[in-house]
């Protein structure tokens, strides 16, 4: 009994030193971890993150490996599911980091579960790229205004979003009295629903109704009623693409004839599905166009096409990007090391990417970028605006 | 004042969905003294029979809600035969743990079918009158009308009929009563049966209100209606019916006068002092264990 068991525990030993060894000798492959949504109450990002990243991953295998200081790696993608939740995030991202020693972490892209993941990347010093997480707090430490050092971002953040979409009401639609509705658990609509208070006032606007609700909440005409009553000129809605639907048709219900604004949470074409025709004619603000894109994003849109069936939305985009600034954050480096390409990421001067062109400076993990302002036509998303920071 | 109208109006629709699933739980509870947390996920799933038959088989309003209703109510009777009259002489707490168990079952099943949120077609025609200020839709109407002639129905199910006798009687003792020849399993099946198809009528309409649905859009709402079962008194049937009435004019009063963020602080504060007032909830009776 005694001797079986010292076996099996030899064994043990055994195995994970063996593991341990792939893992960092790991001959000339690069072990890269993803977390996203895969499941949970927005399985489109998670699906549209996992579609890109396999794409990304695809395009250097197939074309012999990449090039890191003179010799040519495979790439070994790892995703995890958050399921939607952000416990589950954060311990994601701890297993990619201790048990499969991956090099850096893409994901997870909705902010409320990019920010624990990013606290884990951020005290195990592994760098995280969030491709869709626009709060700014996935990359400042804690509730302070000191960048963390090793979470980045392939899109722009809150404030600026805010502020477009702010600038947009009143110059484009001429609104003077805004009213808001958003969700008051969820890091990202909080966030995004204050800068744009916070901007459309200055700007001389006045919002009229400033009203929320919790996750998970179907019933918003109690809300709406009094939107109803402070009679504004425009709804702003930065809210997920599965609610926004219900929001809109409710308000329709009861009447509220004034046009809606988004932001990039509507960018999903389950939108217009879950929609039909009410979200008709809508704006939001989004990371980039596929109808008003660079050649080099025309490539990746059609074979994005050509592979899953359907428009790369802004998450497929950002996903790519995200893969793309960690290939040449790894080349110049010039070596496979989680410090190296850290450091490496922090100052690229110029990545052209999918969603246009970016680039990062030292004391902060958010890249400078442009947005865009997009309509709801029929069934598509259609170029409305540019807009630059 | 049409602010208000408008308000109450609201406070009614969502109250008779409250009310509608609390019955679920509140009938269960007085039967088998067992709380069914699986109910919040069965309203969940009627919601789903409504998605499927009015998408795939292409019915109007009410095939649908009766396919749904029936659908439902046997699949709440297949959950009581196979999960939990094998438990009926364990102690309370395995019922209840396999009732969440039953839940999860239900979520991830639908998961699997439907990953992503669905859209549910719209069967009733999208019609809606201003009287002097006051948006009224048609589906508002037929939904707290609907709900109140079930309500009505059950009533009159449990308080005039023989089945409705045998299951007062049931729930009075479940020792003696049987002995007199009321058919035990029998009684609690009718009961389940009863209890989930409102469930099931309460998802439908539901999804016909918010035609977004998930696996997931049970939890929340079947806390909130067992929360109103145990407001009106659980195992207490027209204490049910008020609870959810209370519950969804209390969050939408709050929100209509107060800041919208403080609608579950204040809605469950107020829910809070009157249980310490009213321990057994608003009808419920004390039942002193004899030992």
């Amino acid at each position: 009994m005694k001797k079986g068991l010292l076996l099996f525990s030899l064994l043990i030993i055994a195995s994970f030193l063996v593991s341990a060894c792939a893992g960092a000798g790991g001959g000339n492959v690069i072990k890269v971890g993803g977390i996203g949504e895969l499941t949970g109450d927005i399985p489109a990002v998670g699906a549209s993150f996992k579609n890109a990243a396999e794409m990304a991953v695809a395009n250097i295998n197939n074309a012999g490996g990449l090039e890191v200081g003179g010799k040519k790696y495979q790439i070994q993608l790892i995703i995890e599911d958050n399921a939607g939740k952000a416990d589950q995030s954060a311990s994601a991202a701890q297993k990619l980091i201790t048990q499969n020693n991956v090099v850096a972490i893409i994901g997870p892209n909705a902010s409320r579960y990019a920010i624990p993941a990013a606290e884990i990347a951020e005290s195990e010093k592994v760098m995280l790229i969030s491709p869709w997480s626009t709060n700014p707090r996935t990359t400042l430490v804690g509730d302070t205004d000191t960048p963390k050092k090793y979470v980045f971002r392939a899109c722009f953040i809150d404030p600026f979003q805010g502020r477009v979409v702010a600038k947009f009401a009143m110059e484009n639609l001429g609104a003077k009295k805004a009213a808001v509705l958003y969700d008051v658990a969820s890091d990202y609509n909080k966030g995004i629903a204050e800068f744009f208070k916070q901007t459309f006032e200055e700007i001389g606007g006045q919002v009229v109704a400033f009203e929320t609700y919790t996750t998970g909440d179907k019933d918003f005409n109690a809300q709406l009623t009094k939107i109803k009553e402070t009679d504004p000129d425009v709804v702003f809605l930065p809210n997920y693409y599965s609610e926004v639907p219900l929001q809109i048709q409710q308000a329709h219900r009861l009447g509220i004839t004034v046009p809606f604004l988004g932001s990039d949470s509507w960018g999903s074409g389950e939108l217009i599905t879950l929609c039909g025709s009410d979200c008709e004619g809508y704006f939001f603000s989004t990371h980039y166009a596929p109808d008003n894109a660079s050649p080099e994003a025309v490539k990746f849109i059609e074979a994005y096409k050509a592979k899953y069936g359907s428009t790369p939305d802004d998450v497929a985009a950002l996903t790519y990007d995200a893969f793309g600034l960690l290939w040449q954050a790894l080349q110049t480096a010039g070596k496979v090391d989680r410090q190296a390409v850290r450091d490496a990421m922090a100052t690229i001067p110029k990545f052209d990417g999918v969603t246009g062109t970016m680039k990062f400076e030292e004391g902060s993990g958010d890249p400078i970028k442009s947005a865009v302002i997009l309509q709801v036509k029929g069934d598509s998303f259609v170029f409305y605006a540019n807009a630059n920071p | 004042m049409d602010y208000i109208l408008q308000q109450s109006l609201n406070a009614l629709q969502l109250g008779s969905i409250y009310a509608l699933i609390a019955l679920g739980y509140t009938m269960v509870y007085g039967i088998l003294t067992m709380i069914n947390f699986a109910h919040g996920d069965l309203f969940m799933v009627g919601a789903f029979f409504c998605f499927i038959v009015a998408t795939f088989l292409k019915l109007s309003f009410i095939p649908t809600l009766l396919i749904s209703m029936i659908g439902v109510a046997l699949l709440g009777v297949a959950i009581e035969r196979v999960a939990y009259r094998p438990l009926r002489q364990a102690p309370r707490v395995s019922a209840v743990i396999t009732a969440l168990g039953v839940g999860i079952l239900l979520e991830s099943v639908m998961l699997v079918i439907f990953p992503y949120p669905q859209s549910v077609p719209t069967l009733l025609p999208n019609i809606t009158w201003t009287i002097g200020g006051v948006t009224i839709s048609l589906l508002q109407v037929i939904i707290i009308c609907l709900s109140i002639g079930l309500m009505l129905l059950l009533d009159f199910i449990v308080r005039r009929t023989m089945v409705g006798m045998a299951m007062r009687a049931i729930s009075w003792d479940k020792v003696i009563v049987p002995l007199m020849g009321v058919p035990l399993n029998l009684i609690i099946s009718v009961t389940f049966a009863l209890g989930t198809s409102l469930g099931a009528a309460a998802g439908v309409m539901y999804s016909q209100a918010f035609p977004v649905i998930d696996p997931y859009m049970g939890v929340l709402i079947g806390w909130k209606a067992f929360i109103s079962a145990v407001v009106g008194g659980i195992g207490n049937i027209r204490g049910a019916m008020i609870g959810g009435f209370i519950l969804g004019a209390v969050e939408i009063m709050v929100v209509a006068f107060f800041p919208s963020t403080y609608r579950d602080f204040v809605a469950f504060t107020l829910l809070l002092v009157l249980l310490i007032f009213r321990p057994y909830g608003i009808l419920g009776q004390p039942r002193p264990q004899k030992v």
